[in-house]
């Protein structure tokens, strides 16, 4: 069972503040919740460390609209707005579980 | 592992021979990309690199002697082979690509079984380096941890004591950039040799993952079973790469069988369940949340800082990326690469073609004349001139993109074109190889090397050859010279220029289109969503970049230019053989001129390349060439020009008898003009000429490029559906135009 403070969390997350990370604010950092998408996609992302908890930030967008850089850990990664609409991001300070 | 590989005692045939014939212990070089590993190989190995290949891919393998140093305690130094392993995020994968880290380091798949690895990792970016770190440990391979890049971090270092004793295995920081701690790795690596060391440290899986783990191990094949901790970690390996559509080779048919039952399995019973378990996420979050729970102990302030070179990126980034001064430099850079390989690496070709041409006349006043002086002259030396006459180009091209990938520019170009090359397949980083296609195909070929995925650089190579190369050039210009009158459209635009860009238009239009096509055709395996990391930048290493280049082009030399000096001697023996019946049929200048006045006259005298049998061919396709729109002389001329291009106009002078020292455009251009037939009508109009130019635009009219997609795929296949698809290409082509041509009444 979830206490009420999870389920309040996990609603809030689940419905009103998350978004996906393409269309994230620039330069906010925000905190991965879901990393969907291809199974080769997920599992090459997520070994890159954006797991469920790691903070991340869209840097910039190509001057062709797309793909779109993000930083996280320390290391630039750049992928295209279809697969970054599969991965689900609130922002940073409506979330306790965070990691560097 | 053989501790003293300098005496090979006399047990060879003993089933430990290998080890002991092979008598230097094997070392590798793992990591991430552009964490500065091959700058470290080279720093290691000195000048000493040995280009392979790994068993049944077709991606380089660089391997090099590893020496102990001077001021080593032994007397005769101890040797050790180092092996730079192609860069990876991790060791688990889907394509036969990724799978190349793990056969080295396993000694899988036909590669022999190392007796260290060395992971290198990047000082500044340690955390997500050490996934890979995380799952060599899990693999309990003998281990040395390499902190590259050390000079980076001068803020927030890393303390190396921690770090070892985390991991239980040496670790030595380095700058390969400087040649810094160089002398100290040697010396650890020799040490790791003696004392290896198996990295000792336990992640928590969750329960169930290590029960699917566990159930997976009993289907392991026996010789890959070893301690349960490894066995663990293969079963992992297995359960993150196989699955229903991965393209891995050698996984052993009950290892798959086993995975795929498991993930029915789970999926079955979780498709009820609100959250369905993920193999991948609970082991890659177990290692991290691993890392993320050590990895602060390392650092003595826990504040996270901006190294100086990240910050230093960003600010570059700023204007690199940005929409429109970053677009501009973008243009400026590559106009800068185009112009170098188009215009710069002339004089050098210049200077090749005219030290080959000296060898050959010096040879013909030296030789007495006979069919071993031409063989010499004409198909030996000829062949060498078209092997070395492609060296500047790929130098330069080389030495270019040595210089973006060591900066960091090269990952920018795929970023800032990815948008454009995806929508026809192709990977960002395709763009660097497609824009040399204009200036030369043999070297954009080889410089597809840049792309990771053999689906990308397939694709790249076969679309490359339909880019307008400069070999087009000289036939272009004779086509558009001689058949199109120099008349303007609207009054301003003259015709002529404006037929030369048309065709490039089109074969860069074709070349995308093909593109597209072939991407979902021929060329199997999936496109693969772009992960692309954009490294930071850095000064490029100058000497490793020219060495890179040397290394390219002797490899050039060797593999592709042996057969390039093989087709070329064949060719001129088919251009050669059988001989005119009398060497007085050899038409001089006079019957040249004479044939001028009285056209009808011309076919009588018979010039020496028709009695060939290479000019037999062209005048036996005759009737397949009619519907295009040729006649037998451009069918001779297309035989010699798959030589080189350019070759059609000098062979084309040839069949119209005119000897060397005539065989210049303006000559060949009246005949041409004043070729009538009985009727008095010009034999080329200008509707000929369009089919002729698409045709050369589309045709794989080049030994070379074959040659050099052969060298590259390893076989014969790819060569071959390259001619036969861009041949059939160009005759539909030129045929459709020909004929459409005809019926509107041209």
């Amino acid at each position: 069972m979830l206490t009420w403070n999870e389920f309040e969390n996990h609603y809030q997350l689940r419905y009103k503040l998350c978004m996906t990370l393409d269309q994230a604010p620039l330069a906010q950092p925000v905190v991965v919740q879901e990393v969907g998408g291809e199974r080769a996609f997920r599992r090459r992302i997520m070994e890159l460390g954006l797991i469920p908890g790691t903070v991340a930030r869209v840097l910039r967008v190509a001057p062709l609209g797309d793909p779109i850089e993000i930083e996280s850990r320390g290391s630039n990664l750049s992928i295209r707005r279809k697969e970054a609409n599969n991965i689900l991001v609130a922002p940073k300070s409506a979330q306790t579980r965070t990691a560097r | 592992m053989s501790a003293a590989p300098a005496s090979d005692g006399p047990i060879q045939a003993q089933p430990i021979a290998p080890l002991v014939a092979n008598a230097a212990p094997l070392v590798l070089l793992v990591g991430n990309p552009n964490v500065g590993k091959t700058t470290l190989f080279n720093a290691l190995t000195g000048q000493r690199a040995r280009v392979g290949n790994y068993p049944g891919v077709t991606v380089d393998r660089r391997s090099g002697t590893l020496e102990t140093s001077s001021t080593h305690e032994q007397r005769t130094p101890l040797l050790a082979t180092v092996v730079d392993v192609p860069g990876a995020y991790s060791l688990c994968g889907r394509s036969t690509d990724e799978q190349i880290a793990i056969n080295a380091v396993l000694g899988f798949g036909g590669n022999p079984q190392p007796n260290l690895v060395c992971v290198v990792m990047e000082a500044g970016q340690l955390s997500r380096n050490a996934y890979l770190l995380l799952q060599l440990c899990e693999l309990q391979v003998p281990l040395l941890m390499i902190v590259n890049m050390i000079d980076e971090v001068d803020d927030q270092r890393p303390n190396l004591e921690t770090l070892s004793t985390l991991f239980g295995v040496p670790v030595v920081a380095t700058n390969a950039r400087a040649g810094e701690g160089i002398d100290p790795l040697r010396d650890a690596i020799f040490a790791a040799l003696k004392h290896p060391q198996i990295p000792k440290l336990h992640i928590d899986y969750p329960a169930l993952t290590q029960a699917d783990a566990d159930r997976i191990v009993a289907d392991l094949p026996a010789a890959w079973r070893t301690s349960i901790e490894r066995d663990r970690a293969l079963a992992r390996w297995a359960l993150s790469s196989i699955d229903t559509d991965d393209e891995l080779e050698a996984i052993p048919i009950d290892l798959r069988r086993a995975v795929l039952t498991l993930q029915q399995e789970t999926k079955n019973q979780d498709g009820a369940a609100e959250h369905p378990r993920d193999w991948d996420r609970e082991i890659i979050t177990a290692r991290y949340g691993w890392i993320d729970r050590h990895f602060p102990s390392i650092y003595k302030s826990q504040a996270p800082s901006v190294s100086r070179v990240e910050r230093l990126t960003d600010r570059i980034d700023r204007v690199l990326l940005h929409p429109v001064y970053g677009f501009a430099i973008f243009v400026a850079v590559m106009t800068l690469l185009f112009q170098a390989l188009f215009t710069w690496a002339q004089p050098a070709i210049s200077v090749t073609e005219d030290s080959v041409a000296f060898l050959q006349s010096l040879a013909t006043d030296l030789l007495p004349a006979g069919v071993l002086r031409d063989a010499l002259v004409e198909g030996v030396l000829g062949g060498v001139g078209n092997v070395v006459v492609f060296l500047p180009q790929i130098l330069l091209l080389f030495v270019f993109i040595g210089l973006l990938e060591d900066s960091g520019y090269m990952a920018r170009v795929a970023y800032l074109m990815d948008r454009v090359l995806r929508s026809v397949g192709l990977h960002g980083r395709a763009f660097v190889p497609m824009l040399s296609g204009f200036a030369c195909a043999i070297p954009a070929i080889m410089a597809t090397r840049t792309m990771e995925r053999r689906r990308d650089r397939l694709l790249t190579m076969l679309v490359v050859p339909l880019m307008s190369c400069s070999a087009r050039l000289p036939v272009y210009s004779l086509i558009i010279v001689t058949l199109f009158p120099a008349s303007r459209l609207l009054g301003f635009i003259p015709l002529q220029g404006l037929l030369m860009i048309a065709m490039y238009l089109f074969s860069t239009t074709m070349s995308l289109v093909a593109a597209s096509v072939l991407g979902r055709t021929a060329v199997k395996g999936r496109r693969v969503p772009l992960i692309l990391e954009l490294p930071r930048y850095r000064r490029p290493k100058v000497r490793g970049v020219l060495r890179m280049a040397a290394e390219r082009a002797l490899s050039f030399l060797r593999e592709a230019g042996t057969m390039i000096l093989a087709c070329t001697m064949i060719l001129w023996v088919l251009l050669s053989f059988p001989k005119a019946p009398q060497a007085t049929s050899v038409p001089s200048a006079p019957v040249a001129s004479a044939s001028i006045q009285t056209p009808q006259a011309a076919p009588a005298a018979k010039t020496p390349i028709e009695y060939s049998l290479g000019g037999r061919f062209g005048k036996a396709i005759e009737p397949a060439l009619k519907p295009l729109g040729f006649d037998w002389k451009i069918g001779i001329g297309l035989v010699g020009a798959f030589a080189a291009r350019e070759v059609f106009v000098s062979t084309l002078g040839l069949v119209y008898g005119l000897d060397d020292s005539k065989n210049d455009d303006r000559s060949l251009r009246e005949k041409i003009q004043a070729d009538v037939r009985a009727d008095g009508s010009p034999r080329y109009t200008p509707l000929m000429g369009l089919s002729l130019m698409l045709f050369f635009a589309l045709a794989c009219q080049c030994m070379s490029t074959l040659a050099v997609v052969r060298r590259e795929t390893r076989s014969w296949r790819w060569p071959l559906f390259m001619f036969a698809y861009m041949g059939t290409l160009a005759y539909a082509v030129s045929f459709t135009v020909f004929q459409v041509g005809q019926l509107v009444g041209f």
